[in-house]
């Protein structure tokens, strides 16, 4: 017999996120404990304008993830729409929409770059990302002269705050997570990447061709690495080349907290954001109680592994049920 | 008869969830080459396993020598002597033969390996079996294959070796590698080693066998001496006399066909396969395993590409290109794969999803999916195939094969291809949902669709099929229409194409 029981929505959101939003809960009681000026509005504030350049990579790394390739070159790339978007404006004067659009087009194409070129050459897109970080940062430097470029306040006020010092750029990054979870969820798009990282060829053997969406799914994330770009540029209101060194590691570590499987397949762009949120909470409040930087690193570290190994753990309980 | 024989097997069976071997008796005599045969699926490779110490037997006992022989791994099995040889060579390519050879026990001071003591014991080893001629020190990559065959079997008969089994080596051999193999073997016999050769190609069979098991559906038929055993009456063993009643097939109208292949080819598995199917007619191609049949239905859903030849649909005057599986599903082509888990399925994704994979466009609107809608249309297909399952939302991998299969049926029904290509649409699948199965392909059959059935299971064949087309060696030999078959006439042309002797005419 069949039987047709759909399972309570509730029962299936409190089961997914439960465990992140405690994770989250625990640290923040734990730093308010340790320091007095931890629970206040201004840190919340401070961690919510912190945030948004590393959400945003982090929805696009979380497809990355789920179609089962990776890319470090989002600190890099970042980088580069940052420094030729600066240089439109000071050198080509170009107006600031404009120099914002070539900012956003820069990303986007060495995206799409790196997903051509190991979709279509069959490379591993840790490697021909790799090859990209370099060939990005390079880039940023070649574009900025080495130097800091100072824009002025023309683009800050993507980081000026509004209603309860919330800034346009979380706004954004905000926005973001709502489309980016229902795209993952909801769209036909979303579907056929949680197929090809689940099974690239029984999805190629009914008829989908799996190499288009791959393609657009790095053309995403460099399109979202380059907003965090302008995010970034905003918020120093010049563009630095050496921005967004090692970010790679913190956006992949967030979206890997939040249970995205590097393996492909499987992954929430909420959850990515309760990772982030779990990498801001843990940075903002060490560095409340006064942690050193190797303290911090250190037990950043930890957490990652931490998270990983109860995620696994989670995943064998749930298979030997079975 | 030898007065002792060496190996003796009494009662041996194997039982999974249905039993795959019963009550098989055997005996093996010293220096004695034992062929053993059967149709796919016969349990050939799973007493040569139970022998090697590889599976376990259900019931039953085995000797070796006199003394009980029940061996707890394959190791134990080795050290008594008995080493078998798989189909997958397991070779290490990058290593040299030395290393292969001695892998396990590599001789070393401190930690280093010792690679002038390494290639004498090796270049020794390979002289006493006559294999001289391949270097020691070469990687094991840089080998032909029939060569690496060699290096597996060398490593087999390194230290006591009485028993060696062989799992079809000459698969993936050519004529001359197949010569050289039997050198081995009759240098073999003369040392006494007693081999076990498993095989349907029954011209190399008769070449060196000097007994003869045939095995059907798990049981034992006979065993007979080679001398004075033709490859028909061998032929005959295998089959069987059971015949079975089959279900009436509609007569087809005369009309175009639906499917037309016109000299397919993708050398060297696929040769010049031509054939048509027309609306409402059931095709069936039948071959052993490794004859091209998989491969055929590849090229023709674009998973593969061909050669050469064409493809004709609804009897279009020019052919139609299909480069690729999304041109063919485009064109109408749906394809249930011969290995629904790897290729099919997404087996932690829900029975919903995996059903409307390829025909989102139906749940959607602008690219956004419609869950009530794909949830109502994948209930109905559940109820129609009798999927059974808690709810829509579980993940496949937890179902049984043959609802399973029912969710890949399923997901082509939402489809409604013309033309269906199916590969081995009942392995694994219970008798229950078989029949399910065979339903829902008659009744797309009866809607005007074209069917292409690979199996390896001939009753099934002769059971829901309009013509059966036999593959042998790459080759589409034979086509028989309804009432113009019998399974002995169907094994014969599927064996013709290994045998020696030229095919047979009936």
């Amino acid at each position: 017999m069949t039987t047709s029981t759909t399972p309570s929505r509730f029962g299936g959101i409190a089961g997914t996120y439960m465990g992140l939003a405690g994770a989250l809960v625990l640290m923040l009681a734990l730093f308010g404990s340790l320091s007095h000026y931890f629970l206040t509005v201004n840190t919340f504030v401070t961690i919510a304008n912190d945030i948004p350049a590393l959400t945003v990579m982090a929805v696009g790394m979380t497809f990355v993830l789920i179609i089962a390739g990776i890319d470090l070159s989002v600190g890099s790339v970042m980088a580069l729409s940052s420094g030729l978007c600066s240089l439109a404006i000071l050198q080509w004067h170009w107006g600031l929409p404009a120099a914002l659009l070539l900012g956003l087009a820069t990303g986007t194409a060495c995206g799409l770059a790196t997903g051509i070129v190991s979709v279509k050459w069959q490379l591993p897109s840790f490697i021909v990302s790799l090859g990209m970080l370099e060939v990005a940062r390079g880039g940023a430097y070649l574009v900025t002269d080495s130097r800091t470029q100072y824009i002025g306040d023309m683009i800050d006020w993507l980081n000026s705050s509004l209603i309860g010092g919330i800034s346009p750029a979380f706004i954004i990054a905000f926005l973001i997570i709502v489309i980016g979870h229902v795209t993952l969820t909801r769209s036909v798009f979303g579907r056929y990447m949680i197929g090809i990282g689940t099974n690239e060829e029984a999805m190629r053997l009914a008829g989908v061709d799996p190499r288009p969406i791959k393609i657009a799914v790095y053309a995403l994330l460099g399109l979202l690495s380059s907003i965090a770009g302008m995010f970034q540029t905003a918020r120093l209101e010049a563009a630095d080349p050496n921005t967004g060194i090692g970010i790679e590691l913190q956006v992949i570590a967030a979206v890997v907290i939040g249970g995205t499987s590097l393996m492909g397949g499987r992954g929430s762009v909420i959850s990515t954001f309760f990772g982030v949120l779990i990498i801001s909470v843990l940075e903002a409040g060490m560095a409340q109680i006064g942690a050193s930087e190797p303290t911090k690193r250190i037990i950043t570290g930890l957490v990652i592994i931490a998270a990983v190994m109860l995620d696994k753990y989670r995943d064998t309980r749930k298979q030997r049920r079975h | 008869m030898s007065p002792t024989p060496y190996l003796r097997l009494a009662g041996i069976g194997k039982r999974y969830a249905t039993p795959v071997l019963s009550d098989i008796d055997l005996t093996l005599n010293r220096g004695e080459v034992l062929a053993l045969t059967g149709e796919n699926g016969a349990g050939k490779s799973t007493l040569s396993k139970i022998v090697a110490g590889l599976i376990e037997p259900s019931s039953g006992e085995m000797w070796l020598e006199d003394a009980p022989y029940r061996p707890e791994s394959r190791h134990a099995a080795e050290k008594l002597g008995i080493r078998m040889v798989m189909q997958e060579l397991s070779l290490l390519p990058t290593l040299s033969v030395a290393e292969n050879l001695y892998l396990g026990h590599l001789p070393q001071r401190a930690g280093f390996l010792r690679t002038t003591e390494l290639n004498a014991m090796a270049a020794e080893h390979m002289a006493a079996i006559g294999l001289d001629r391949i270097d020691p020190r070469q990687p094991v990559g840089e080998l032909g294959i029939g060569h690496q065959q060699m290096v597996e079997i060398a490593r087999s008969l390194i230290g006591n070796c009485q028993l060696l089994i062989l799992d079809e080596p000459t698969a993936m051999l050519t004529p001359h590698e197949i010569d050289r193999l039997f050198e081995q073997i009759a240098q073999l016999k003369a040392k006494k080693v007693s081999l076990v050769y498993i095989s349907h190609r029954l011209g190399e069979v008769e070449a060196i066998a000097d007994r003869v098991c045939v095995l059907r559906d798990g049981h034992h038929v006979e065993t007979r001496p080679m001398a004075g055993s033709s490859q028909d009456d061998i032929v005959r063993l295998m089959v069987g006399r059971d015949v079975l009643a089959s279900t009436i097939r509609p007569t087809l109208p005369p009309a175009a066909p639906l499917l037309r292949v016109d000299a397919l080819s993708r050398a060297p598995v696929v040769q010049e396969v031509s054939f048509e199917v027309r609306p409402g007619e059931i095709f069936g191609i039948a071959g052993l395993v490794g004859s091209g049949r998989t491969e055929l239905l590849r090229l023709i859903f674009g998973a593969d590409r061909a050669d050469s030849g064409a493809i004709y649909l609804h009897g279009e005057a020019s052919p139609t290109p299909i480069p690729s599986p999304q041109e063919a599903v485009h064109r109408g082509i749906g394809m249930i794969t011969e290995d629904r888990k790897s290729q099919s399925l997404l087996l932690d994704k829900s029975i919903v999803v995996n059903t409307t994979l390829a025909t989102l466009n139906r749940v959607t609107r602008r690219g956004w999916l419609k869950p009530l809608r794909e949830r109502a249309l994948t209930r109905e297909l559940a109820d129609t195939l009798d999927i059974r399952c808690h709810t829509l939302e579980q993940a496949v991998g937890e179902l049984s094969g043959g609802n399973q299969q029912k969710v890949v049926l399923a997901r082509w029904l939402l489809r409604d291809c013309d033309v269906l290509l199916l590969d081995e649409p009942t392995r694994g699948v219970d008798i229950g949902a078989r029949a399910d199965i065979y339903q829902q392909m008659e009744k797309m059959a009866a809607d005007g669709k074209a069917l292409v059935v690979v199996s390896s299971d001939l009753r099934e064949l002769m059971e829901i099929c309009d013509r059966i087309g036999v593959m042998s060696a790459g080759r589409l030999v034979k086509t028989f229409p309804r009432g113009e078959w019998e399974q002995q006439t169907l094994l014969e042309a599927a064996f013709s194409g290994y045998s020696k002797q030229a095919p047979q005419q009936s």
